[in-house]
């Protein structure tokens, strides 16, 4: 900031001097960031690389440096379709990618669609955006809980509703087998929608009144509004948002094992919560971490194709 | 283009922290550390908790603890720790070096906890310091380190299977208490009405601890054993598959199971079915006293016989060795402290509070049970613990085997529930993916 200010009044001759003394202050200041950013993600991150080449089973975690060499043992187990710690993790990574796109695609939607509903003034509309982040607001344990009785076949509500409705015949089972899969996906939209909708809300404050008014005498309706107008205003929003959530979703552990718990149904195996089992259950933390520098090189990868693609297009623009 | 080069960076940065953060936490999470309390001066000593609650655990241990204190001006720091987070509590402690001095470990555990090098073992000096190891029931004893071996653990609490019948149901349909498997499964049919919903029988068929418990007690009686002399799995053999296909039958075929009991996933959803009514028979190690007893039914309206084997079975095992041992860290600051704990929790006077408190037998050799005053009742588990218990697998990757056989068999009872017919061969291939696991655990 000094040397800025220097600068700035005698543009045509900054003297090194004066720049170089304070070449030391943004560093200061980013100092304590990296130093947390180390010790909370990166130190961990390294060191479950470093598990991943070891055996580092139930003989070893009380000394881990006393683990033998795995060299790419734990790799070609995870990867081995044939065997079945690979075609668990293969069926685990699948179900996770299904959950995420079904997630993300239908938090976004409604999420979108409330908040453009609510941007219209009417009475009682701070109570209703009130009422729809309360989701998000919960403590997630507590809500995923609440889902979890509700799921439940012989007396929870779900049955209940969707039997004095007509639209069942009798109780279906919600948290075992196939539908346990959709029982997560509902779960996880559930808390996420309001997320999506809280950035959307925010993103639609920015956009001008008067565009839309202009757009309107020109004859546009509002889906052709919403279309050419609120959607590309809303890009980077969007893109942060849906990058984010896609990461979040992915990643999700706590949906599963709240829902879940000890007993979870192999269509709810996200994958977060399967390398959490087959570390723990099987006290096999060399496998787990391989499993889980697999997932990490496959998000940085979707990620970084992400941020490309998305960046081309806006140099394209 | 500056503001493009910002809203790029910013999300790339977000991006790339959000992966880093999620797959970081996941892969490090076996090196977070727990606080124990050291440093105070104090023991500090893992309870699991074994009565209705943690708070009735605390109330009846408090007590004992400060009698404890006054006899050796030790302080305990205790906490009770549930079920579902003990094992994982104890991996942390193991992994991080930051443990108890003192932790109650399910018995089951103790051959694979004893694999980690983390425990205490009982040489002959320590053994002497708590008493000697002739005060145990070698039953128990026999749970505490794999054979051969220095032992890790000692015998705490005691627990055996039995089969509870609600004996009212049985005298209307005029029934007496079975004595075996087929005997079981007919007087559950004639006592199944699904109209009034009311099944012969109620199974924790959602809890893999449980249904690995029955795994082995069913192989069992097959003549089956889990493990070879090498202690590598042997999940696929005949008995094996033969012993859990009949157990998961009583679902499938006999239907004498509610298929809602494949969501039941632990022992206090059948237990409340059969006090309610509901069950007219459950199979629960002789601590359901205490819940059959909380959900309202009455001790002389309930039975108990041993979980039966089918008739001319090669083996009448009816239960595994239950129970619970205590252990020491081997890196506790205060070993004789730790030690003259067990001595005094394992000495005659507390395991009768103890017993009578949290409905558990006697480990202790000639002391009699005071979990109950039925005395047909407390003969009856005597004889089952005593006589007819195999202790599970006494191998390092018993642990593994519950997890993952219990595991396979939740699956298949969800299968079950869910109108998918299950052979034989689809048992055996369900138990060759949990043998691959183990394998794979084993290296």
């Amino acid at each position: 900031m000094t040397a800025n200010a220097s600068t700035a009044r005698r543009p045509r001759r900054p003297t090194k001097r004066r720049v170089r003394q304070g070449w030391w202050f943004p560093y200061l200041i980013i100092l304590p960031a990296i130093v947390f950013e180390l010790l909370i993600h990166i130190i961990p991150m390294l060191t479950g690389i470093w598990m991943s080449f070891k055996q580092l089973t139930k003989f070893f975690i009380a000394n881990w440096s006393a683990a033998p060499d795995a060299g790419l043992d734990n790799y070609r187990r995870v990867l081995d379709m044939s065997g079945s710690v690979g075609m668990g993790f293969r069926n685990s990574l699948l179900i996770t990618c299904a959950f995420t796109i079904i997630v993300v695609g239908l938090s976004w939607a409604l999420g979108m669609l409330a908040a453009v509903v609510l941007q219209r003034p009417f009475r009682g509309r701070a109570v209703v955006r009130t009422l729809f982040l309360v989701p998000y607001a919960l403590p997630m344990y507590a809500g995923i809980i609440a889902w979890k009785f509700m799921f439940q076949k012989d007396n929870g509500a779900i049955n209940h509703i969707l039997q004095s409705l007509g639209i069942l015949d009798e109780g279906a089972f919600w948290l075992i087998g196939n539908n346990a899969f959709f029982a997560l996906v509902i779960v996880a939209i559930w808390r996420w929608w309001p997320f999506a909708f809280l950035m959307l809300m925010a993103g639609l404050q920015s956009i001008p009144e008067d565009v839309y008014e202009a757009a309107a005498l020109d004859g546009a309706r509002p889906l052709r509004q919403w279309w050419s107008i609120t959607l590309p205003m809303l890009r980077p929003v969007n893109l942060v948002l849906l990058l984010n959530m896609f990461l979040w979703t992915f990643n999700d552990f706590n949906t599963p094992y709240v829902l879940y718990g000890t007993a979870n149904p192999p269509a709810g195996d996200l994958i977060s919560f399967h390398i959490y089992n087959a570390s723990f259950l099987t006290w096999n933390f060399g496998a787990g971490s391989a499993m889980s520098t697999l997932l990490l090189l496959m998000l940085l990868a979707l990620s970084g194709m992400y941020i490309v693609y998305l960046n081309r297009r806006s140099e394209n623009a | 283009m500056a503001l493009s080069l910002t809203r790029r960076g910013f999300i790339s940065a977000s991006g790339l922290t959000a992966a880093l953060a999620a797959v970081s936490s996941t892969a490090a999470c076996a090196g977070s550390r727990q606080s124990s309390g050291r440093g105070s001066g104090a023991l500090t000593y893992w309870a699991s908790n074994q009565g209705a609650s943690v708070d009735d655990d605390k109330a009846t241990l408090t007590p004992l603890l400060e009698e404890f204190t006054a006899e050796t001006g030790i302080e305990v720091e205790m906490e009770v720790i549930g079920w579902n987070d003990l094992q994982t509590r104890i991996q942390t402690a193991v992994t991080s070096g930051d443990a108890p001095d003192v932790v109650n470990i399910g018995n089951t555990w103790a051959v694979s906890l004893q694999a980690t090098g983390a425990f205490l073992e009982f040489d002959e000096a320590a053994l002497e310091a708590v008493g000697g190891a002739d005060k145990f029931v070698e039953t128990a004893l026999a749970t505490c380190g794999a054979p051969g071996t220095t032992p890790t653990s000692l015998p705490l609490y005691g627990l055996a299977y039995g089969l509870y019948y609600n004996r009212q149901m049985f005298t209307d349909a005029g029934l007496e208490a079975p004595t075996t498997w087929e005997e079981m499964v007919d007087a559950a049919k004639r006592l199944t009405d699904p109209g009034k919903g009311v099944y012969g029988m109620a199974i924790a068929a959602g809890s893999y601890t449980e249904n690995a418990h029955y795994a082995f007690i069913n192989a069992a009686q097959e003549g089956e054993e889990l493990f070879d002399s090498d202690g590598n799995p042997t999940f696929t053999g005949d008995g094996v598959v033969n012993g859990i296909l009949r157990y998961l039958d009583l679902m499938q075929t006999d239907a004498v199971v509610n298929t809602s009991n494949a969501q039941y996933d632990n022992g206090a959803d059948s237990v409340a079915d059969f006090a309610n009514g509901k069950a007219a028979m459950i199979i629960n190690q002789n601590n359901a006293d205490t819940t059959i007893v909380a959900n309202g039914m009455t001790h002389d309206q309930f039975g108990v016989v041993p979980y039966p084997a089918p008739a001319g079975a090669p083996d009448d095992t009816a239960s595994h060795v239950a129970g619970i041992n205590i252990a020491l860290f081997a890196n506790t600051g205060n070993r004789d402290g730790a030690l003259q704990l067990v001595k005094f929790l394992t000495e005659a006077e507390q395991q009768a509070t103890l017993g009578e408190q949290f409905k558990t037998l006697p480990v202790l050799k000639g002391e009699e049970p005071t979990f109950t005053e039925d005395a047909q009742e407390a003969a009856i588990f005597m004889e089952v613990y005593e006589n007819r218990a195999k202790p599970l697998p006494l191998v390092p990757a018993e642990d593994q085997f519950e997890s993952s056989v219990g595991q396979a068999m939740n699956d298949m009872f969800a299968s079950v529930a869910t109108g998918t017919v299950l052979t034989a061969d689809d048992v055996r291939q369900a138990l060759q993916s949990a043998q691959d696991t183990v394998s794979a655990a084993i290296g």
